[in-house]
């Protein structure tokens, strides 16, 4: 008998970790599960890989610090090897040629290297950002509303969200408001002066988005941030050791657990279509593998478009699809050195951190710029770690792995990757010469993925690694198109289940948990 | 004081290109033609074209559909070439009915849907060869063609300009055709169409119509138009041939239950209002779905509601007592419940009955058809005079006249 003869329950297409949730999560409520991955290893942008003999490094996601609770709980990611504690939390560096600021513990509880009046109203800013992405959380978590028929479930949840709105009393409930759409430069400005927390708060807020600081509704990107936590805290990051991929391995563990059967180097080219109906998949080497449900956790529109193909939905949706604005933004960089660079003014601890080089508002926006007319920042932005000072067993004794996303880097460069490409190695080099003095020198390799490398390399269109812009008029009831933000298709028996549904991309598992919930809760 | 620019006369192409605002309305190929025999200058715009309500006599105009041949201007209708190997799998999908079936030579009427199934239009198909084909209808549609053509292998283009049409329909309408020299015409059957030389060129003539009768409708291209216009008066002048305006033909599209978007129902691009938005099953149109064929736009919707029964309106056929039109009168259930409206209604010469179309909410002319009541306003000398009179369900048409599918057809 071949697997072909086999029926599954449940066919899980992409190994990336919201594949590996989704797959888990469905094993272990008793279905037969398969999980098909193109590569040769799962994980998709959270795998370790080795970008230089002996140098390895979290492809693209290289910080934790939005696994979802309700994830490691379901999947008892810990029985399965995921280790997060509180003395793995590492700081948030404000790089800048005044010297260095830095938010300790969990974004910055502690924050040292400012004046004291900036301490204070730093404080305050903090406790009122966690204080709204709180009453925002529930809706970044969970599946959005169905504004077509609710269910008490959601009905009460919606409760309870308006209890926590209440719970702010009036004068914080009205800021909330207030504030929810704004752009993250002008609130800045309200309440802070210092332009190192200001420029890395900016930088956070638009992170893997096309969005400047000044861009409206930019503060939703760093609510988003902080609507993310990790060992039970919100806005705490940690690298995790061995890399993103030890992650993914925990996960692949809970799945294998859980029974899930997983295939790599199973490219789908096609979902089976019948009457409306999703009733299996065929790969690229022409095996038909049938199943009761089909479970897409890559891209969308690949899986729309692409693997059912618009013949089999209607226009009305097609659009929909067609217009899910995903061109990344953001480049990653691998670099492969001698030894640990020396970051200026920035103590050992710092320098296992995470250094941020956006030393004002003003210098990211500007960094944003020219990316509207298809051109990459001059002067780049950047968030950096140095993971094998964490794990020294990705890179050789004395080297050092540096990796950084790099802000602006647009899908669309006019001149061209294979052109603009070595232009804008330089000018991230340079701007790290600035703060690392000497660090060019010590370069043995250098790897920089733009967001066509990380397209064609992640199979993520656009390179964009939310799956599809993360903003406002992309997310919640319209994620990934409005009308089927709660992870089911038009076609009955598909479902989606990558960060390109609610809530978004980052390691958190919560589309991948969130979609086989929904499809457990269907069949019950 | 208010100072007008003066426009230069200029003869640039971009002032050319910008004429459009001196002719509110177009004029179609058949203008001069129409202008000379409009005595009563009464004009509509449809579709943003110059279209007559009546050339002469209303009355007459209608008979000539019924006793003669009647001449009328379909120019303006929307009307779009589909073409590629994939054309056919494409209407099979943009379409509701089952594409796959319709031969080439065949026409067929069908509409088409939404997301949501809910009907955006409702037009006929002409099949003209394998891969090449002609989609007729109301409003127009390009964003939509053109977005539904991801995927396929297909060309979506509006020839309305290019493509000028004439409806020749009335007990004499073949004898003209034959008598006209277009040889062959008496092989087709209702639904049948074929290519004739005229004047140097093609031309496309099908046995379809908008009137229950014998009729046929000839699409030629827009420099030819004016040739075949005198060439049809030529040979219809002894066998009573007449041009006529809407207000004639509308009178025999009721006759034969035929539905006119916007008029019976809103189609969804066009309704501001949530309830206005009809389904096929609402409009009389359940019998295009097949829900065996492939996937077609608006099928998820169309078959959810129908499992669900969420249907809520219902598009019927009324005999109303007395002869009093009963044109946009409520429906009543027991003389006090308001049911609905009608859309169309008229004193029919040909069925000698008081008809009406009317959209009514289900159960309403589904499963409740008794004690049925219309109120007609009829104004008389500056006062309503309320009749309040008996409604019945009919089935539609009205009126079935064999002539209309008579083979080979006959010769009056």
């Amino acid at each position: 008998m071949t697997s072909s003869d086999l029926n599954w329950d449940a066919i899980v297409i992409g190994g990336g970790h919201n594949g590996l949730v989704a797959a888990a999560t469905l094993a272990k409520s008793g279905r037969k599960v398969l999980l098909l991955e193109a590569g040769n290893e799962v994980g998709g942008a959270a795998r370790t890989e080795e970008f230089a003999p002996g140098f390895r490094v979290s492809a693209v996601a290289h910080l934790l610090n939005r696994l979802h609770p309700d994830v490691v709980k379901t999947l008892e990611l810990e029985r399965h090897g995921l280790k997060v504690e509180r003395g793995d939390f590492v700081p948030s560096i404000a790089l800048s040629k005044d010297g260095p600021l830095v938010l300790h513990g969990a974004y910055g509880e502690v924050l040292t290297g400012a004046s004291p009046s900036e301490q204070s109203a730093w404080q305050e800013l903090r406790a009122q950002l966690l204080r709204y992405a709180g009453i925002l959380k529930p809706f970044l978590s969970r599946r959005p509303l169905d504004l077509g028929g609710m269910s008490l479930a959601e009905m009460t949840g919606l409760g309870q969200t308006a209890l926590a709105l209440k719970r702010l009393g009036k004068e914080d409930m009205r800021d909330f408001l207030r504030v929810l759409l704004m752009n993250v430069y002008d609130l800045l400005d309200e309440q802070l002066s210092d332009n190192r927390l200001k420029g890395l708060l900016a930088f956070d807020a638009t992170l893997g988005s096309h969005l400047g600081p000044r861009s409206p509704t930019s503060l939703l990107g760093l609510y988003y941030r902080l609507a993310g936590e990790i060992g039970g805290l919100a806005g705490a990051q940690i690298q995790p050791k061995g890399g993103m991929g030890a992650v993914v391995a925990a996960i692949r563990a809970a799945a294998e657990k859980a029974g899930v059967s997983i295939r790599p180097a199973s490219l789908v080219a096609k979902v089976i279509v019948e009457k409306g109906r999703a009733v299996g998949v065929v790969t690229q080497s022409g095996e038909t593998l049938r199943a009761r449900t089909v479970v897409s956790a890559i891209n969308p529109a690949t899986t729309i478009l692409d693997l059912v193909g618009p013949r089999e939905v209607d226009t009305g949706f097609v659009r929909k699809v067609k217009n899910i604005r995903m061109k990344g933004d953001a480049a990653k960089l691998h670099l492969a050195l001698d030894r640990p660079p020396q970051f200026t003014g920035v103590d050992a601890a710092g320098h296992r951190g995470r250094l941020v080089i956006a030393p004002s508002p003003d210098h990211v926006e500007r960094a944003f710029n020219p990316s509207k007319y298809g051109e990459f920042s001059p002067e780049p932005v950047m968030e950096i770690t140095l993971p094998s000072l964490v794990d020294p067993s990705l890179a050789p004794s004395d080297a050092c792995v540096l990796s950084a996303v790099v802000q602006y880097a647009p899908y669309a460069l006019k001149e061209g990757w294979a052109a603009g490409k070595p232009k804008f190695l330089k000018a991230i080099m340079g701007e790290l010469e600035t703060y690392s003095p000497g660090i060019g020198a010590t370069v043995r390799h250098a790897e920089l993925l733009t967001p066509a490398d990380i397209e064609a390399r992640y199979r993520m269109p656009g390179g964009h690694w939310h799956h599809g812009e993360l903003q406002a008029d992309q997310m919640l009831m319209s994620r990934p198109v409005s009308g089927w933000s709660g992870y089911d298709t038009p076609l009955e028996g598909l479902f989606l289940a990558g960060a390109g549904s609610h809530p978004g991309g980052g390691i958190s598992g919560a589309p991948g948990l969130n979609a086989a919930r929904r499809i457990i809760a269907m069949r019950a | 004081m208010n100072h007008h620019p003066t426009i230069k006369p200029s003869l640039d192409a971009r002032t050319l290109a910008q004429s459009h605002f001196r002719t509110l309305r177009l004029g179609t190929p058949f203008q001069p033609r129409i202008d000379a025999l409009g005595l009563k200058q009464e004009w509509y715009s449809w579709a943003g074209y110059r279209a007559p309500h009546s050339l002469w006599d209303e009355e007459l105009e209608y008979f000539a559909i019924r006793s003669q041949a009647a001449l009328f201007d379909i120019s303006p209708m929307t009307k779009y070439r589909i073409e590629g190997a994939d054309a056919e799998a494409y209407l099979d999908r943009v379409t509701l009915r089952d594409v796959t079936k319709l031969k080439p030579g065949r026409v067929h009427y069908t509409a088409w849907c939404d997301d949501e199934g809910f009907v955006l239009d409702d037009g006929t198909l002409f099949r003209l060869s394998l891969t090449r084909f002609r989609l007729c209808s109301q409003e127009r549609h390009l964003p939509w063609l053109l977005d539904s053509a991801h995927g396929y292998e297909v060309s979506v283009e509006e020839e309305t300009e290019a493509v000028a049409g004439l409806a020749l329909q009335g007990p004499t309408s073949f004898a003209i055709l034959r008598d006209a020299g277009f040889a062959g015409v008496e092989r087709l059957k209702v639904f049948d169409l074929a290519e004739f030389a005229h004047d140097g060129a093609t031309i496309t003539i099908s046995r379809t119509g908008f009137t229950g009768d014998l009729g046929y409708e000839l699409f030629v291209p827009a420099d030819k138009a004016l040739s075949l216009w005198d060439r049809l008066m030529a040979a219809g002048e002894l066998r009573g041939i007449r041009a006529i305006g809407y207000t004639a033909l509308n009178r025999a599209r009721l006759e034969a239950g035929f539905i006119v978007a916007n008029a019976d129902f809103t189609t969804s691009e066009h309704a501001i209002r949530a309830d206005r938005l009809r389904m096929p099953d609402e409009i009389g149109l359940g019998f295009m779905i097949n829900p065996e064929k492939g996937h077609f736009n608006g099928r998820r919707a169309i078959l959810e509601a129908r499992a669900r029964k969420k249907l809520r309106h219902v598009l019927v056929g009324l005999e109303i007592e007395g002869n009093i039109p009963a044109e946009h009168a409520i429906v009543y259930y027991r003389k006090s419940q308001e049911i609905g409206l009608v859309s169309a209604a008229m004193w029919s010469p040909m069925a000698k009955r008081n008809i009406a179309l009317a959209s009514l909410k289900r159960p309403y002319g589904d499963t409740i058809v008794d004690d049925l009541w219309v109120e007609i306003y009829a104004m008389r000398e500056l006062q309503y005079q309320k009749l309040m009179k008996k409604a019945k369900v009919v089935p539609r048409p009205f009126i079935k006249l064999d002539r209309r599918t008579a083979n080979p057809p006959a010769d009056f």
